[in-house]
């Protein structure tokens, strides 16, 4: 009696636990399909506000976390959404720790800006030097005397500077030191370019909305954000010099400006430091990425369709043009062609979904 | 009696499903943690390295022992003298009256409040008026995340420790006041040696939920991955690296934060285990 009831307990225990976590995603054909997606919080205002839109107009009930470009990467290879959002678009080397291939279709345009907090100093001039210098920890204050020869119309405060930087993984950074390694020697090796960074000084906080927070309560900071967050929140945001001696504002056209050169069939490329007069330095695109082959862990073909269809509306003009409304600059013309050829290669079982 | 029987099985199942968990924990993190051992060997354990740039990948744990001891330490200084002073209120010279029933159950209260909602409050009310009493420039750094767990331990200490001198034998203390001690020779000369290794367990118990405490640390820390070298300088803490980066992290990374985990959990057990010593030796 006493070994069959241990034995019992034994069982029920081992029957209890989970082997895995590939969850089969069963979806009710008859009902709408509801579509989950996960990563970058550089294009959430965007991405929030369409979706809403899509999620009205549709039926299709559409939820996106924001959890930063890794999140949506990891979300995306542990198969837990439909589609994953990244600012930082995978490598050859990084796509094939995925376990199936993967394409990336680009949405739309953003900038990363520098935001600080310094009440009364609006509109501070930086370099890249400047930049490099302030990021890097090797300026501390902002009326540091290369800091005030570039500003010569503002007499800067005698504030300590803190550098705030994402804590998390994320595209956002990712952009910022792709930009970075371009115009400062010494930060493309003693840095580099990546989602998660060695940082030499400041603090870190989790997410885009959490770096706009921490710059907003705390005076003397700086730090870089996606656009919409300074200015829907009013921060201040630095005039940079781009590579052909401007100073430019971030701007739809300023943003647009970068997106003028060549792209490539996979749409990934950077567009930081472009050399385009009006072009704002620090512009990128971001992507959503999903899986080629969309018959994976028991995914129903019209879960498959109706992802396809959502991103399929995204590049077109109805949401592209909403774009301005939070300040995210649509896609140009050959990107759309582009991404509607790479969605149109997504394949069911073989055979491609959207015709 | 067959009930007697079914009751037994049943607990001796339960304690069995709690080993079962325990050591699952146990299995689950050292195999996770295997990777990142044989990369870096227990070099991992001294290196403050935490370079997390793609093609130039290295990880050490040092910045975020150093910052878990370090803030739960200095929290756990500044609880002791403000636990102590609340649990000899309420136990000692107001025992049963009203006003120390209404610090207890303020004090309980402080318990209740979720990590989260400390963490916003330290962010909002807290960092601004550290900023203000011009101690740091920005706020944030180990004095004020050891502030903020100091305030969310002393209820852990005061319960206990209240609990602990009540039960402080009353013929002890009055033999005491019959020989002309004072108030406070009574409080250091009986209750103390008589309570202490209750009081010490307390605090150990106070240290322990300071080791783990995730939420409000890192909206106050800083979240720098340097070893800290100031009282007012930004660091972090193993809960607070692991609640940041676990949620895209992979391969080495992932590999190199559980093994984090894997080191928290050791230092708890090591912190619990030598407690229990040093509370055996003073009962």
């Amino acid at each position: 009696m006493k070994r069959i009831l241990l034995l019992s307990v034994i069982i029920a225990m081992f029957a209890a636990c989970n082997s895995g976590t590939n969850n089969s995603k069963k979806s009710d054909d008859k009902k709408s399909v509801a579509i989950t997606a996960a990563g970058a919080t550089f294009p959430l205002p965007f991405y929030n506000m369409i979706f809403k839109k899509y999620s009205s107009e549709s039926g299709t009930l559409v939820t996106y976390g924001g959890i930063g470009s890794g999140g949506g990467i990891r979300s995306l290879k542990d198969r837990l959404v439909d589609f994953g959002a990244t600012d930082a678009f995978l490598s050859e080397s990084k796509m094939k720790d995925l376990p199936a291939e993967i394409v990336h279709i680009p949405t739309c345009l953003g900038a990363v800006v520098i935001a600080y907090n310094l009440p009364g100093y609006d509109g501070i001039k930086l370099t890249p030097d400047l930049l490099a210098g302030i990021f890097m920890g090797e300026i501390t204050k902002w009326n540091d005397a290369k800091i005030q020869a570039n500003n010569k119309d503002l007499i800067m405060p005698n504030k300590q500077i803190t550098v705030v930087y994402r804590s998390d993984g994320s595209g956002t950074t990712n952009i910022f030191s792709d930009y970075m390694s371009k115009i400062s020697t010494e930060w493309a090796s003693e840095i580099g370019v990546g989602k998660s960074l060695n940082w030499k000084t400041g603090i870190g906080a989790k997410g885009n909305p959490g770096v706009a927070g921490t710059i907003q309560a705390t005076e003397g900071s700086v730090g870089y954000v996606g656009s919409e967050y300074a200015f829907e929140q009013n921060i201040q945001t630095a005039l940079l010099k781009n590579a052909a001696g401007n100073y430019i504002k971030p701007s739809i056209q300023s943003i647009s400006a970068s997106a003028q050169g060549e792209l490539p069939a996979n749409t990934c490329i950077m567009l930081t430091n472009s050399s385009a007069v009006d072009a704002y330095p620090i512009s990128g695109f971001t992507w959503l990425i999903l899986y080629k082959e969309q018959n994976y862990n028991n995914r129903s073909f019209a879960q498959a369709e109706a992802t396809l269809k959502l991103l399929d509306w995204v590049v077109s003009n109805e949401a592209q043009s909403s774009a301005s409304k939070v300040n995210y600059a649509p896609l140009p013309e050959k990107a759309v062609k582009q991404a509607k050829e790479i969605l149109r290669s997504v394949t069911f079982n073989g055979e491609v979904i959207l015709k | 009696m067959k009930s007697d029987k079914i009751f037994k099985y049943l607990l001796f199942s339960a304690s069995f499903l709690v080993i079962i968990v325990a050591a699952g924990m146990v299995f689950t993190l050292s195999s996770g943690a295997i990777p990142a051992f044989k990369e870096f060997g227990l070099k991992f354990i001294i290196s403050n390295q935490w370079n997390p740039t793609e093609g130039r990948e290295s990880y050490g744990a040092l910045p975020f022992i150093a910052g878990t001891v370090i803030t739960s330490v200095i929290a756990l200084l500044l609880c002791i003298p403000l636990a102590f002073s609340t649990s000899l209120f309420i136990a000692e010279y107001f025992y049963k009256k009203r006003v120390a029933m209404f610090l207890s159950t303020m004090v309980d209260l402080l318990a209740g409040i979720p990590s989260i909602v400390y963490g916003l409050w330290g962010f909002y009310v807290l960092r601004p008026f550290i900023v203000e009493l011009g101690l740091s420039p920005q706020g944030y750094g180990i004095f004020t995340a050891s502030l903020i767990l100091a305030i969310m331990i002393i209820p852990y200490a005061t319960s206990l420790s209240s609990e602990i001198i009540s039960m402080v034998p009353n013929d002890l203390k009055e033999a005491a006041y019959a020989m002309g001690a004072t108030r406070l020779e009574v409080i250091f000369n009986v209750i103390l040696p008589n309570a202490r290794s209750g009081i010490f367990a307390s605090f150990i118990l106070a240290f322990g939920r300071a080791l783990g405490e995730t939420m409000a640390v890192t909206m106050l820390i800083g979240n720098s991955n340097i070893v800290p070298t100031g009282l007012f300088q930004t660091g972090n803490t193993m809960a607070s690296v692991i609640a940041n980066q676990f949620g895209e992290a992979d391969g080495l990374k992932l590999s190199s934060l559980i093994a984090i985990g894997l080191i928290l959990f050791v230092i708890t057990g090591l912190i619990n285990a030598i407690g229990k010593l040093i509370i055996k030796k003073l009962a």
